[in-house]
């Protein structure tokens, strides 16, 4: 870097470079960041658009087959059963925003070994969803695992949970929720930490405890945490490949597909390489994500015009 | 303090709330805490039934050595080392720079690439899949970890800019403007004056994207293949079919697994969760 500035100084180019640093310099940063992202990300999200108008197994010639692809889409069945989980996914996992704050709030206590609890509690979350469904799979598993011993002491028959069409899904959706609410917990416990403790003080004089204080004091100052909360499970929702296809590869009978899964099924397993037909499926899950998205960009706009 | 402090209650309460949490600490891990306790158990545990109970000898020793012994797991370990600590290096370095162009400077188009960044961070993997692994395969790096590598580079670029943008945002103006005063040049600018003090937002982001990284999946199948340039995550399904039905020796592996990003989040606890909650307070 250093070198560089000093080669312009040297050469004549030094005039150029000391009038005009100040429009090229931004460019010069950003330069290698943009390439990258270009070429990764936005790029590719035209092109799978462009492919999903196309039949194409991955490696020969693609043919143009107009508007065929997502017709398909709407005579399958199993393009359905993923999207009807996916909505199960999405509702289910915002329980993550309550249960995390529950745990928090139960956790922000000043006793003996406090921060060691938190991390501990916290766990969850750092470990792979490849490890955290392989964990879930062993703790259903009718011979080996502990659940159905669990659920004996309150009087439950045993069952097999992800062998059942009727349950898998919502024991996969039990798993994921189990590192989601980690995080949840430790984004409430951050704005927990600052809230102001002059007003919870003065609320308290004013005879304000329990939900009241909770609902009316404490929620409000927690709502930079509520919203990232809400934003980062929305997204582990629909993003939620691993735990599928780690626990059940989508099984009993594709019971348990969502539309991550299901895309990568279409395009590069068993089921043939239907690269077009999986961007098509591709693009419906974009344009799901695509309204969350604006909504955050939009809140972000708002901000940054405020500041 | 809310709730209210157990300090300012009965000490029957404290007592109970003592004893409480740590109960609900073995209830919140018991998954975990089971394969914990499978890793360790002998073979003959499994087929005599003790499934739960204490170990009838500690076997936790043997399992977790031919875990390295007599497997690929090393190999996978090691893949996942290759392609996680350029992709830190990478992505932190890029987004140093294109968060301090963003954040120092006003021009046309500065927020509208800004939420490009912001907004390609949010895609669904899948909507890139196809494109990427074709361009993956036309440059000749399909099966390859540096394959692996550059897109993760690329992907993790949009979340590391939306970090040190708003950090260097956050930093005071006037040591910058100070400086242009002198005639420092814009790069000296940037290397001398900016980059010391981005050291915490570096740290809290390469212990994050460490994380993302080690504890990818998607890509890792998507983008390679064999015990070449598999990293672990994907590795452990090759792991499992070979002891198929050796639950103390699956459940030694997927901790070995899962081990690398534990510890970095225990040696580095304060910056991975100022990383992971920034923003979280306004």
């Amino acid at each position: 870097m250093t070198q560089m500035t000093e080669q312009a100084h040297a050469a004549d180019t030094r005039s150029w470079w000391s009038r005009n640093q100040m429009r090229a310099a931004p460019w010069l940063f950003l330069a290698p960041g943009i390439a990258f992202f270009a070429v990764y990300v936005i790029l590719p999200i035209f092109q799978s658009f462009h492919i999903s108008f196309y039949r194409w197994d991955g490696l020969g010639e693609a043919t143009p087959v107009g508007l065929d692809n997502y017709r398909q889409l709407f005579e399958d069945r199993a393009f359905y059963v993923s999207l009807r989980n996916n909505v199960k996914w999405l509702l289910l996992y915002l329980l993550a925003i309550p249960a995390g704050l529950a745990i928090a709030l139960f956790l922000n206590q000043q006793i003996k070994g406090m921060r060691l609890y938190k991390s501990l509690f916290f766990f969850p979350f750092v470990i792979s969803q490849v490890v955290v469904g392989l964990v879930f799979v062993w703790f259903y598993n009718p011979a080996i695992g502990l659940w159905n011993p669990l659920i004996g002491l309150f009087g439950f028959a045993p069952m097999n949970v992800l062998g059942n069409p009727n349950t898998v899904t919502y024991g996969i959706i039990a798993a994921g929720l189990w590192p989601q609410i980690a995080y949840c917990m430790i984004l409430y416990l951050t704005g927990l930490n600052a809230v102001d403790p002059e007003q919870v003080e003065a609320a308290r004089l004013d005879g304000a405890k329990g939900w009241k204080m909770l609902w009316y004091v404490i929620l409000p100052q927690l709502r930079p945490a509520t919203f990232i909360a809400v934003v980062v499970t929305v997204i582990g929702a629909l993003r939620s490949f691993d735990m599928v296809s780690v626990m059940t590869r989508g099984g009993p009978f594709g019971s348990s597909r969502v539309l991550a899964y299901y895309m990568f099924e279409v395009s590069l397993s068993e089921y043939g390489f239907r690269m077009g037909y999986g961007a098509a499926i591709a693009v419906i899950l974009f344009l799901i994500m695509l309204v969350y998205i604006a909504f955050f960009l939009w809140r972000m706009w708002r901000d940054e015009r405020a500041a | 303090m809310f709730p209210t402090p157990v300090e300012r209650q009965s000490a029957a309460v404290q007592a109970t709330y003592k004893a409480l949490v740590p109960l609900a600490l073995i209830l919140w891990l018991l998954p975990l805490l089971m394969v914990a306790l499978f890793s360790i158990k002998p073979d003959g545990d499994f087929t005599s039934g003790n499934l739960w109970g204490m170990p009838s000898s500690f076997a936790g020793f043997e399992n977790y050595t031919r875990v390295f012994t007599d497997s690929s797991m090393p190999r996978y370990l090691l893949n996942s080392i290759f392609i996680t600590v350029p992709t830190v290096i990478g992505a932190v370095a890029l987004s140093c720079m294109t968060g301090f162009a963003l954040a120092v400077y006003r021009f046309k188009g500065n927020l509208w690439l800004f939420f490009m960044f912001v907004a390609g961070n949010f895609v669904p993997f899948q909507i890139l899949m196809v494109p990427v692994r074709d361009l993956t395969i036309n440059l000749g790096l399909y099966d390859t970890r540096l394959g692996l590598v550059l897109f993760h580079i690329a992907f993790q670029t949009g979340f590391c800019t939306l970090f040190m943008r708003n950090f260097i945002r956050a930093l005071p103006r006037e040591l910058i403007e100070a400086a242009r005063v002198e005639g420092v040049s814009e790069i000296r600018i940037f290397w001398y004056v900016v980059l010391p003090l981005m050291r915490p937002a570096i740290a809290a982001l390469s212990v994050l994207i460490f994380t993302f990284i080690w504890n990818d999946y998607f890509w890792a199948v998507v983008l390679t293949q064999g015990v070449e340039s598999q990293p672990v995550t994907a590795g452990i399904t090759a792991f499992n079919s070979q002891f198929r039905a050796a639950y103390h020796m699956m459940s030694a592996g997927s901790i070995i697994a899962a081990l690398p990003p534990v510890m970095m989040f225990f040696l580095m606890q304060k910056h991975f969760i100022a990383g992971l909650t920034l923003g979280a307070v306004k």
